[in-house]
């Protein structure tokens, strides 16, 4: 199977690993993903300008795009692209007065849109075309002694309806990760903001926020935390020196994004180059899964001595 | 002209003050009417409605020899009644008597502008003219009226409504869904504003009930059918299988203190237990027990049997079917009372997986010197007293994007009520409550929240966004939007005032009686403010919590303002039949049945020998479905015929 696939602007730059671990992952379980030959910015957020629909010309373009190429369903790694992608089509097709206003820009380049895009997010393909079950099967032992906290962020949840889950109460993470043969840690943050772009003017505020979800990640017993946002990746990798320095009882954690588990648990391995983009050491933690692989290798071996 | 009755009508136009004056140039409408056929007098007054314009149309039939008259005033809703009453006093058959609403339907709705209003207004008056051209002198026919009610549900609003008709005469069968009468009031511990304890002031209400000569209460019994109509209805009810012949059940109790299964009460919330064989609490009425088939070791394993053993009268019989008892009565009072919104709806709330966050009833079976604690206020985890206890208002109400769009009305008074209870049980203890604003209206009840905050109840501004279980904490993260700051508060115990909703079993009982439910699931009123205990079907009335959330005081009084109307509706021998109803011209009836199947008043039946459709007076409403669906024009609404219809088309086009 092939899919239309949106990178976006950070998987082609801090967030290469995870562009490059869901290429070969998805290979490996059957789905090709084939980028869009031409793309532009999502929009990177929705915006709420209620007279201004020029904000919302870059994501509709990109769906648009889509369509170009014969598709009607698209692809999305990142959360915030898959958010701001989505609802864009949402107001595109349920708005028209601003559906004739952005239809009326693009005009004079004879482009038309007909609202028919379906915008997925990577672990919505896990669960609708691979199935949850199936890919249970297929990894095996997978990540199998490691205990990872999966954090939604705001992107993947709200607003209700438009989500990849239930915006309060949602498994949907969880249950992949499970599938991935890991523990998956339920604490209470997994949805809370992450500080977004007060990263820039003010790191501080995000190192408290890092500061609170990682410690309650910790606190559930976690190895790792796995997101699906570059954002969040780096505010909740990247600020964990602020959080540090912030509260001296304050212990690192790695973060990882869910396709570099999923290339884990495939058995694909994990790039010495996705190291460097990591703040967070990651070796710790692989060493335990590597460990832990090894033990249970050891009493499947042993199993099946004894059997013979 | 051949078939047109030659007509002398009045048309009254009235200026309701500015309401119509105001838009509508009166005078030129006058003038205007006074031009067409039929009007035999056109004049216009104030206040068509008051003493002197009721008056004057009165004279005017009578100088004028009027044979029919149109007030052109407000909606036939409001005043329709009192017009034809004063077209009677003066000898005009009633139904001679129309309306032509230039209010509502003109004046109100074309403020901006005017000439138009006018014009229309006009049109309105001329259509009528055309129907009152050919309207017939009606007469009805009247019924007799079983003089015996049903009181569905046997909550304290059941409960009174029950006692005040049966002590005014009548004989009233209270069906009870439950083993006991009592309702969620028999779960509450103390009421606000006054304090005094629920039981105290329920159960003598419900021992008066039980003991009355007149209320036959009818309890683990259901309503499964309801056919006829005002002054006439029959009823089936169930008598769910118990397990125990109450007409042999002494109440002494030993089945149920030697019955082996325990399982989680629904009377204390899931919070205390009772047996397989049971009756909710103590004070049960009747105070006969029923056996839970889901738990009981007999029907779940086939054994055990001890009840059957020990009862000393041989009640307990496993055998016993569910039995269906038929009753007529002459009127029905709705008083199913509500349900809870579940706390596994809150997602953000912990989904009702947290053990120490429970809803707001939990909590007062924790008060209640009755409950599962005895009153000590102790949290269902691990016992311990609460120190910090969070009380969250508005869970699931106020709500309208993703739960209830309503307030809950009582929420605020109550939880102010549990708030203070606790801080009266444990002294140092502290309690908060978010809210979203406070609503406090009705008698001593500011007073009160006054009270509580000078006992030292926090008051927080603000809702809540998230709970979740820390530790043996329960931790509630919100805002406090007076100190635009959020706050956080690790608990000991969280207390969700969650939204009040009607009944599960409200949508079936829907259908049963023909009645209608709101966009939230709640008994509709046949009107807001001037028929607030009426249905759309006459002969049922509403009371309690099914119509809305009220509180105690305020159900008591519906409950007795629904009984007064049944009192009053027995107070006749005979009902008067509305007239306005449909006819068979059996000449032109070929009996092929369309009217049966499109009457949704089971009103049309065809009379199969004859092959004729004929046409049940009392339940007719005038609709006039059939009288569209009639392939031959047979059937006729008496002063609503497609000729009729035709005519006022006509004069508006």
């Amino acid at each position: 199977m092939k899919i239309a696939y949106y990178p976006g602007c950070t998987l082609k730059a801090d967030a290469r690993h995870f562009e490059e671990s869901a290429i070969e992952s998805f290979r490996a379980l059957g789905i090709e993903l084939e980028e869009l030959p031409r793309w532009n910015c999502c929009g990177t957020v929705f915006s709420f300008a209620t007279d201004n629909v020029m904000y919302h010309l870059a994501p509709v373009r990109n769906l648009l795009r889509v369509r170009e190429q014969g598709k009607d369903t698209v692809l999305t790694l990142c959360s915030m692209c898959f958010n701001t992608l989505k609802r864009a089509n949402k107001l595109f097709n349920e708005d028209a007065e601003k559906r004739d206003k952005i239809t009326g820009i693009m005009d004079n380049e004879n482009l038309v849109y007909d609202g028919k895009t379906q915008v997925k997010h990577a672990l919505e393909l896990l669960r609708d075309e691979i199935g949850l079950q199936s890919l249970r099967e297929k990894v095996g032992q997978g990540l199998k002694g490691v205990r990872l906290a999966p954090y939604y962020g705001c992107m993947l949840l709200r607003p209700d309806g438009l989500g990849i889950d239930d915006a309060e109460n949602p498994t949907l993470f969880q249950d992949v990760l499970r599938a991935l043969g890991a523990e998956a840690a339920s604490y209470p943050f997994q949805g809370e903001c992450c500080g977004a772009y007060q990263t820039v003017m003010q790191p501080e505020v995000v190192g408290e926020r890092t500061y609170v979800l990682v410690d309650g990640a910790r606190r559930s017993g976690a190895d790792a935390i796995v997101v699906s946002c570059p954002l969040c990746a780096f505010n909740l990798d990247q600020r964990q020196g602020i959080a540090g320095r912030l509260h001296s009882d304050f212990d690192a954690m790695p973060v990882f994004y869910i396709t570099e588990c999923l290339h884990l648990a495939l058995g694909l391995g994990f790039k010495e180059e996705w190291k460097r983009l990591h703040h967070v050491p990651v070796d710790a933690f692989l060493e335990k899964l590597h460990r832990s692989q090894n033990v249970a290798g050891a009493v499947k071996r042993q199993r099946s001595n004894i059997r013979e | 002209m051949k078939g047109v009755p030659s007509r002398k009508i009045g048309v009254f136009v009235c200026h309701c003050g500015k309401n119509i004056a105001g838009i509508v140039d009166v005078k030129r409408v006058v003038a205007a009417v006074a031009r067409l056929p039929y009007a035999a007098f056109v004049t216009d007054y104030k206040y068509m409605c008051s003493q002197p314009g009721q008056d004057m149309i009165r004279d005017k039939i009578k100088e004028e020899k009027l044979d029919a008259v149109i007030v052109a005033a407000c909606t036939p809703n409001l005043h329709e009644a009192t017009f034809r009453k004063a077209g009677a006093e003066a000898g005009l058959n009633p139904y001679c008597v129309e309306m032509a609403n230039i209010r509502e339907q003109c004046a109100w709705v074309h403020q901006g502008d005017k000439e138009a209003a006018t014009r229309k207004a006009v049109e309105i008056i001329s259509s009528m003219i055309q129907k009152a051209a050919l309207d017939n002198p009606l007469s009805g026919d009247s019924i007799a009226i079983t003089k015996r009610a049903l009181v569905i549900g046997g909550g304290v609003a059941g409960i009174q409504a029950a006692l005040d008709i049966a002590d005014a005469g009548y004989e009233v069968v209270l069906v009870e869904r439950e083993p006991s009468i009592g309702g969620h009031m028999a779960q509450l511990s103390e009421t606000f504003p006054t304090l005094d304890c629920a039981q105290c002031i329920l159960t003598p209400k419900m021992v008066a009930a039980g003991a009355h000569p007149r209320i036959r209460i009818m309890a683990w019994s259901e309503v499964r059918e309801a056919t006829g109509f005002v002054g006439n209805f029959k009823v089936k009810i169930e008598r769910k299988a118990s397990g125990v012949d109450w007409t042999k059940c002494t109440g002494c109790g030993i089945c149920m203190e030697k019955c082996p299964t325990t399982v989680a009460s629904e009377f204390d919330r899931g919070l205390g237990k009772r047996k397989a064989i049971y009756s909710p609490f103590p004070q049960a009425v009747p105070n006969k027990p029923v056996i839970d088939r889901q738990h009981c070791l007999h029907y779940t394993k086939n054994k055990c049997g001890i009840c059957k053993k020990l009862c000393e009268v041989g009640a307990v019989d496993f055998d016993l079917n569910p039995e269906i008892v038929e009753e007529d009565v002459g009127a029905i009072i709705v008083a199913t009372g509500y349900d809870l919104y579940p706390t596994e709806r809150l997602g953000e709330y912990g989904a009702g997986k947290i053990p120490d966050a429970i809803d707001s009833l939990a909590f007062e079976r924790l008060l209640s010197a009755s409950g599962p604690t005895a009153g000590e206020i102790r949290r269902p985890s691990d016992g311990k007293i609460p120190e910090t206890v969070v009380f969250v208002q508005c869970s699931g109400s106020r709500d309208p994007e993703k739960h209830k769009p309503y307030c809950s009305r009582i929420c605020c008074m109550y939880t102010t009520k549990q708030a203070m209870l606790y801080k009266h049980s444990v002294h140092n203890g502290q309690a908060y409550i978010f809210y979203i604003d406070i609503r406090s209206g009705g008698k001593n009840y500011e007073e009160f929240v006054e009270r509580a905050q000078s006992e030292g109840v926090v008051y927080i501004r603000g809702k809540v966004s998230r709970i979740f279980q820390n530790g043996d904490k329960v931790t509630v993260m919100g805002v406090d939007t007076l100190a635009a700051r959020p706050v956080r508060i690790d608990a000991d115990l969280v207390v969700l005032a969650m939204a009040m909703v009607s009944r599960s079993t409200t949508e079936e009982l829907r259908k049963i009686l023909k009645i209608i439910t709101d966009a939230n699931g709640f008994f509709t009123e046949a009107h807001p403010k001037m028929d607030p205990l009426g249905t759309t079907t006459r002969g049922i009335y509403l009371a309690g919590c099914g119509q809305a959330p009220r509180d105690v005081p305020d159900t008591v009084a519906q409950a007795s303002g629904a009984a007064g109307k049944v009192i009053g509706l027995f107070s006749h021998d005979r009902l008067p039949l509305d007239p306005m109803i449909v006819c068979v011209d059996e000449e032109l009836c070929a009996g092929c049945g369309l009217c049966v199947s499109v009457c949704p008043y089971d009103a049309r039946e065809l009379d199969v020998k004859r092959k004729k459709a004929i046409v049940k007076e009392a339940l007719c409403k005038g609709c006039g479905a059939c009288m569209v669906a009639c392939p031959n024009s047979a059937t006729i609404h008496r002063n609503f015929s497609k000729k009729q219809i035709l005519k006022m088309i006509d004069a508006v086009i």
